[in-house]
């Protein structure tokens, strides 16, 4: 296919792209349902759990749909990276897999019991923290690498592989930046005494979130050689600081939207910031590896007929997905009444 | 523990499970998701209350199972890359495309709109509502347009090449992957399943609470007599179109998989002039053989081929590494057909109840109906197990054996995930069983949605439950008319 080669190498990358950006998407929104799921635990109060659940009862499905199009997408475009990946994260996959079955099912199971109810949080919370847990030790498997047989295009590692420090530290970090979302989601969302601890909460988190992503990325690029060069060779380690900079700048910004000014909008907006901030910064790190650093997206990726293919299909429907998700926040925004509920 | 276990044979053991687990949910969700559109449609054309509180009685059950179907779901997307590595590696350039199109256009879909189907009638007016009905009903059937070509692909692959470097499909032609031999006959027999599930499973509550009323000597609520009603009528007719979609089925795996077909017949020998249909039998796979076989002479020839003495060739003329288990096809191929022709028989006996206008009044005719209730889910697992077992010891037929499609992980890991999944799918899912049938063991009263009052029983006291909410709302609840 001569005429194909030319564009197959822009395809792909649009690929890496629109995966980024389902994986970014995930992150946010399953990012603060799951952060809300972990303050459950420090929420005992019946109504203000109530109230916690309300607010994302009719959007969390969706918002888990973007982690199926991460996996799905990653799939269909780069193949041989699916295959390689999921082996060597097998055991936090499965657990992810697991906690987010407990977590899904609470949703509507505690409704339906009033004995049992207890239960059922117990299981989002946990479900909530072991998913996040996962997903970080998970990204952070992934970022110190993963031992590869190239003949045989297959996994040649461990089943343990995946347990390093620096991984349990990305899969903390992950559980500390999940719940500054969750808590300033609610301060969004909710009023009184419950908005008020939130507020305060979010500071907090807030300042652990910048102490982990510091610790995170300094840590990584001393994990492989390639990533220290990356960013502090030459030039780049201006791009270094500046990025630091602009962590510790939107911090400033969440403190004085919640603390001085106490918005109700911005702190969540602010810190959705980090994230696309962080996970720019982790792009730097790991292009053009979807393996760091053994397999590239060009390596991995499917033949150009597939990723055009769905390429057509995704150009048109993305687009119509962001609108009707953007309009199923927008009917169900605003505070939410404890004693209306959603009527 | 599970070192000498075979980790291939495991992750097969996974597969099935987590798979069969996650399709009882599809089964019943696609079906209830269109009966709940065609019920919100009902409502607002013909303003009886009666379809209102149906829609609000089985939307609270949707939204459990569906809960379930999406969570057991999202386990099947990963499990391609977890435990069939090889097999997603080969295979992922063809079939991944179909599969990013079921996420696009139809997990979205059904997402997007189901809050609003669920909790969102008042905030955003009865239109957008029904909207959000038909895309979220719609949205099912789009997931099982694009997982059965899949499926289909895999049994009949058409539209490659194979890349003699990497051992690839490559996808030649998506038209031709996506409209495969078997995915036609695959498509309308398995949503056709999906709606006999749904009916069957109304039908039963219907014919539970019409019992329950007449031993208390009261009439039934016109809303429980009105599901009873619809989903005979659903069994009427659409139980018999099953039984010839199905016989379509399994002429088109004749063309293409025949050893299936000798697998389902129990045809270990090959018969030259007229094959017998076996009614009994236990399959030898060791001897070759049909132990205690019962069968009628011709009839095999008759329905394979449509002329009673036309020869019919048996697992005699295939290669043993390449039979499948004959055991597992057979039986389950039975369970199906059994059932299948008890459907169409209880929608016989509803036509015949119906004509003498006794279809309320017939209690042998509602205890048929509340055994079979499951009748649906059980045939469904059946029908998917001859098909996956039957199409063995290949993944993608006759081209990349179930041996080499497997992810290179040690017997215990998948050993310890094997576990974990049967602990916890037996804990949530069977509590979610319980939660579904505890909620249709209440009847669909005339009162029992009405607004504000809670007839959730002991489940809720305050006024804040989503689920809830979907069916007993408040009082701004009410619809014009109402
Ligand atoms: C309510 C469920 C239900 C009922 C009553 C039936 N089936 Fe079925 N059958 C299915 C649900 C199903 C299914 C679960 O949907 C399967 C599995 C895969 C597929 O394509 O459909 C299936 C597969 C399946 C196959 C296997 C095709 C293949 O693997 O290539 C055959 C030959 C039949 N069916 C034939 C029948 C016949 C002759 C029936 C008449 C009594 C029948 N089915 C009733
Ligand atoms: C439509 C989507 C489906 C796809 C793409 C699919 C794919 C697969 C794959 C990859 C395997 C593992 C390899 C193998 O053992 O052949 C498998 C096995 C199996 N699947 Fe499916 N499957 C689908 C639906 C189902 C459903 C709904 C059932 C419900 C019962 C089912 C039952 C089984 C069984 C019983 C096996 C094990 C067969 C054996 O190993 O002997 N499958 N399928
Ligand atoms: C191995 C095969 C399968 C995979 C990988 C798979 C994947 C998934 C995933 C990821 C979800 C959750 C979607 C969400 O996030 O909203 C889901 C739900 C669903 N799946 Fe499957 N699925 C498989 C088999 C099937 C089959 C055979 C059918 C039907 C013919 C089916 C129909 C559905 C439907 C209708 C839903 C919506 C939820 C529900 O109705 O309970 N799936 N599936």
């Amino acid at each position: 296919m001569p005429f194909t080669e030319g564009i197959s190498i822009d395809l792909t990358l649009i690929w890496a792209f629109l995966i980024a950006f389902a994986v970014l998407v995930y992150v946010i929104l399953d990012g603060f349902d799951l952060g809300l799921g972990m303050l459950f635990a420090v929420e005992p109060n019946r109504r203000d759990r109530d109230v916690i659940m309300n607010s994302v009862a009719p959007v969390w499905d969706g918002n888990e749909t973007w982690l199926v199009l991460g996996g799905g997408g990653l799939f269909a475009a780069f193949p041989l990276a699916y295959a390689l990946v999921l082996p060597a994260l097998y055991a936090p996959i499965i657990a992810m897999l697991l906690a987010l079955i407990f977590r899904g099912v609470a949703f509507e199971f505690r409704w339906r019991t009033e004995r049992w109810r207890g239960v059922w949080d117990v299981a989002f919370i946990g479900g909530s923290a072991i998913a996040t847990l996962s997903q970080g030790i998970a990204l952070g498997g992934l970022l110190q690498g993963i031992s590869i047989d190239e003949q045989a295009r297959s996994y040649s590692g461990g089943w343990w592989d995946w347990l390093t420090p620096f991984s349990v530290t990305v899969g903390v970090a992950l559980m500390v930046g999940y719940m500054l979302l969750g808590a300033t989601w609610l301060v969004m969302r909710t009023e009184g005494r419950l908005q008020a601890r939130m507020r305060r909460r979010a500071w907090y988190l807030c300042l652990a979130t910048v102490a982990f992503i510091g610790v995170v990325s300094l840590w990584t690029p001393f994990l492989q050689e390639g990533y220290y060069l990356r960013w502090f060779s030459g030039w780049r380690i201006g791009i270094a600081v500046g990025v630091a900079a602009a962590v510790l700048a939107l911090a400033a910004l969440i403190w004085r939207s919640l603390v001085l000014y106490g918005h109700d909008y911005w702190p969540f907006i602010l810190s959705l910031g980090l994230f696309v901030l962080s996970f720019v910064g982790l792009g730097v790190s790991m292009y053009p590896y979807v393996i760091p650093t053994e397999v590239t997206i060009w390596e991995a990726a499917a033949p150009a007929n597939a990723q055009m293919f769905m390429l057509v299909g995704a150009s048109i429907l993305i687009p119509i997905i962001l609108v009707y998700t953007a309009y199923a926040y927008w009917v169900f925004r605003g505070k939410i009444d404890p004693d209306d509920g959603y009527h | 523990m599970f070192d000498s276990i075979d980790a291939v044979l495991l992750a097969r053991i996974q597969f099935a499970f987590t798979v069969s687990m996650h399709f009882l949910f599809p089964a019943f969700t696609i079906g209830l998701a269109s009966y709940l559109a065609v019920l919100n449609g009902l409502w607002l054309w013909t303003k009886e209350t009666k379809y209102l509180d149906l829609f609000r009685y089985w939307v609270k059950i949707f939204a459990l199972a569906f809960a379930m179907g999406v969570v057991s779901g999202i386990v099947m997307s990963y499990q391609f890359g977890t435990n069939w590595s090889v097999f997603s590696d080969r295979a992922g350039p063809v079939i991944g495309a179909p599969m990013a199109y079921e996420v696009l256009s139809a997990f979205f879909l059904e997402a997007g709109f189901l809050g609003i189907m669920l909790f969102g009638r008042e905030r955003v007016g009865p239109t957008l509502h029904m909207i959000a009905c038909l895309a979220v009903a719609v949205g099912t059937v789009f997931s099982a347009f694009w997982i059965l070509s899949v499926n289909s692909w895999m049994q009949t692959p058409a539209g490659f090449e194979i890349d003699p470097e990497t051992g690839q499909f490559l996808p030649t032609d998506f038209w031709q992957v996506i409209f495969n031999p078997s995915f036609p006959y695959r498509l309308m027999h398995t949503v056709t399943a999906a709606y006999l599930t749904t009916a069957f499973i109304v039908g039963g509550v219907g014919a539970y609470h019409l019992l329950l009323r007449r031993r208390r000597g009261q009439s039934a609520p016109e809303a429980t007599k009105t599901m009873f009603s619809m989903a005979m009528w659903m069994a009427a007719i659409v139980a018999p179109i099953q039984i010839f979609l199905g016989d379509a089925h399994g002429l088109n795996t004749l063309e293409h998989q025949p050893p299936k077909v000798m697998a389902m017949e129990g045809h270990y020998e090959s018969h030259p002039h007229g094959a017998p249909l076996y009614l009994f039998g236990i399959p030898n796979d060791a001897e070759q053989r049909l132990d205690y076989a019962v069968g009628i002479p011709k009839l095999g020839s008759l329905i394979l081929k449509h002329d009673p003495n036309a020869p019919v060739a048996g697992l005699d003329t295939v290669p043993d590494e390449d039979q499948p288990p004959v055991f597992i096809v057979f039986w389950a191929f039975r369970v199906m057909v059994g059932l299948g022709l008890c459907m169409a028989g209880l929608g016989m006996w509803s036509l015949w109840a119906r004509w003498r206008k006794r279809l309320y009044d017939a209690p042998w005719l509602h205890r048929a109906a509340v055994v079979m209730a499951p009748s649906g889910l059980i045939a469904v697992i059946a029908g998917w197990v001859t098909t996956e077992v039957g199409r063995q010891p290949f993944t993608v037929y006759g081209l990349l054996r179930t041996a080499e499609s497997a992810a290179p992980l040690d017997s215990p890991a998948v050993g310890a995930s094997l576990v974990a999944f049967v602990l916890v799918y037996f804990a949530i899912f069977g509590s979610g069983t319980f939660y579904i049938l505890r909620l249709m063991s209440r009847p669909a009263d005339a009162n029992e949605p009405r607004l504000g009052s809670v007839t959730e029983g002991p489940t809720r006291t305050a006024g804040i439950t989503p689920a809830a909410g979907a069916a007993s709302h408040r009082s701004k609840d009410r619809q014009p008319g109402e």
